[in-house]
C-alpha cells in the first residue's frame, strides 16, 4: 500500500512539471543527472549528492554566481534562478563533472 | 662506493618489464622496486612482509611516503580511516631502520574541517621523523580555499604553498596542483609555479637525485577521471636532464608506476580507502571491498636512495 502511495505521488510530481516550483538534480557516480535541465525563471534547483565522494556545484556565470560549499554524502545545495540564460556549472573537485541549466523567461 | 647491501639491492632480480607490470597490480604483502639504469626490477617481499635475505635498509638514507588519509571520511569504503592511519604509522615505526623524513602527499583530511586537521595532526605526531606535506584537493575545501592547510603547514613556502629542500644530497621539490581546477580539464600547476620550478632547478646539479612530490599525478594516468596534470609535461621537461628523478604522487589510492628515461613516476596507496583501477568502474569514487580485504589495498611506500649510483628503491607495503 505504501508503495502505491509513493508511486502515485511520484506520478503526480512527474506529470506536473509546469507547476513545480522546485527542480532536483542528482549527483551520483560523478555525474549530474539530468546533465542539462531546462526551467523557467523563479525555479529553485536543488542538487543532492548521493556519492561517497564530496562534490561541489560551481557556476561560471558572473550574472548568477552560484557556488556551493563541499557537499558530503546526502548534503544538498539549492539555488533559485531569477534571470533567463544558460548556466554552465561543474564540480571543482572533479572538473570533468559538468552540467548546464537553461533558464527560460516567465511561466 | 656504496656498501655491499646496496650492490645486492641493485643486482637482485632479473624480471622483465612484463613481470614488473604484473607486480604493480599485485596487492600482497609488498613489493620492492629497484631501478638500475632506468630499468625497473621488482620482486615480492616474503609472506611476513620482510625484505629478502641480504637486503637491508640499515645505514642508508631512506624516507617514507604516506598519502590520502582522508580523516573525517566515515562511509562504507572505510568507516575507520583514523584506525587505518594509525596502523600505517605503526608500520612505519616498525621498519628495520628509522626513516629520515616522511612525505605526506595530500588529502590529510576529507573535508578540510578544522577538527579533521586537528585529529590528523594529533595522530601524525606518532610518526618517527619530520613530515613534509602537500595539500590534496580535499585539504583546500575551507572558505579560504586552503588557508587552514597553509596556516598549519605552509610556513616558509612560496606562492600557493610550493617549496623545495635538500636532505642527504637529495633535492626534494613539493608542488601544488590542487588549486587550478577548470571546467572540463585536468588540474594544472600554473605558469607562476612552473617559472619558480625552472628557477629552483637552476642551482641543482644534474647528478643530484631529485624527488618531486605533489598530490595529483603529474603524468596523465587517466584523463577522463582527471587523473593527471594538464601542464605536468612542462614540469617534466624541466627535469629530463637530471640523472635520477622520482615523482611521487597520491590521489588515486593505488600503486601505479611508470618509467620514462631517468624519470620514475609512482603513485602511492592511500591509508583510507581504495579507488578503482583507471576506467574499471563507472566513476573514480571510493571503492568498497570486503572488510577483511581492505587492509591489503591500503599502505605506505618506503623510498631508499643509493648514494652515488642514483637508483632509488621503492618499497610498497600494504597494512597486512
Amino acid at each position: 500500500m505504501k508503495t502505491m502511495y509513493a508511486l502515485a505521488i511520484c506520478t503526480l510530481m512527474l506529470s506536473a512539471p509546469a507547476y513545480a516550483e522546485d527542480s532536483q538534480i542528482s549527483i551520483k557516480d560523478h555525474l549530474f543527472t539530468p546533465s542539462t535541465l531546462t526551467i523557467s525563471t523563479g525555479t529553485k534547483v536543488t542538487w543532492t549528492n548521493h556519492d561517497q565522494d564530496p562534490h561541489t556545484v560551481v557556476g561560471r556565470s558572473t550574472q548568477q554566481p552560484f557556488h556551493s560549499s563541499a557537499l558530503d554524502t546526502n548534503d544538498t545545495y539549492s539555488y533559485t534562478f531569477t534571470e533567463p540564460g544558460t548556466y554552465q556549472y561543474f564540480c571543482t573537485l572533479h572538473p570533468m563533472m559538468v552540467g548546464k541549466i537553461i533558464v527560460t523567461a516567465g511561466k | 662506493m656504496e656498501n655491499e647491501s646496496d650492490q645486492k639491492l641493485i643486482n637482485l632480480g632479473n624480471q622483465n618489464r612484463r613481470d614488473f607490470l604484473k607486480c604493480s597490480a599485485w596487492a600482497g604483502a609488498g613489493v620492492l622496486w629497484m631501478l638500475s639504469g632506468g630499468i625497473p626490477k621488482a620482486f615480492a617481499l616474503d609472506a611476513a612482509g620482510k625484505l629478502p635475505e641480504g637486503v637491508s635498509l640499515a645505514g642508508n638514507f631512506h624516507f617514507v611516503q604516506i598519502s590520502d588519509s582522508h580523516i573525517g571520511f566515515n562511509k562504507e569504503a572505510n568507516p575507520e580511516p583514523i584506525k587505518t592511519l594509525q596502523e600505517a604509522i605503526g608500520r612505519i615505526n616498525a621498519l628495520p631502520s628509522k626513516p629520515s623524513l616522511i612525505l605526506h602527499t595530500g588529502d590529510i583530511t576529507h573535508l578540510s574541517k578544522p577538527e579533521q586537521f586537528d585529529t590528523a595532526a594529533e595522530i601524525l605526531k606518532g610518526l618517527p621523523a619530520p613530515v613534509h606535506y602537500v595539500p590534496g584537493e580535499h585539504d583546500t575545501l575551507d572558505e579560504g580555499g586552503g588557508k587552514l592547510f597553509l596556516d598549519r603547514y605552509g610556513k616558509g613556502t612560496k606562492g600557493t604553498g610550493w617549496y623545495s629542500f635538500d636532505d642527504h644530497g637529495v633535492h626534494f621539490i613539493a608542488l601544488i596542483n590542487v588549486l587550478n581546477f577548470k571546467q572540463g580539464s585536468m588540474t594544472s600547476l600554473g605558469d607562476e609555479q612552473l617559472k619558480w620550478l625552472a628557477d629552483d632547478l637552476r642551482a641543482v646539479k644534474t647528478s643530484t637525485p631529485i624527488v618531486v612530490f605533489a598530490h595529483i599525478p603529474l603524468w596523465t594516468v587517466y584523463e577522463p577521471w582527471g587523473w593527471g596534470t594538464a601542464d605536468g609535461a612542462q614540469a617534466i621537461a624541466l627535469l629530463r636532464k637530471y640523472g635520477s628523478v622520482t615523482i611521487l604522487n597520491g590521489h588515486i589510492h593505488q600503486v601505479i608506476q611508470k618509467v620514462e628515461g631517468n624519470i620514475t613516476f609512482h603513485t602511492a596507496r592511500g591509508t583510507a580507502y581504495p579507488q578503482p583501477a583507471p576506467g574499471a568502474a563507472a566513476a573514480p569514487g571510493p571503492m568498497t571491498v570486503p572488510a577483511d580485504q581492505l587492509r591489503s589495498y591500503l599502505g605506505i611506500t618506503d623510498v631508499k636512495t643509493v648514494q652515488g649510483n642514483h637508483p632509488l628503491a621503492l618499497v610498497d607495503s600494504t597494512l597486512v
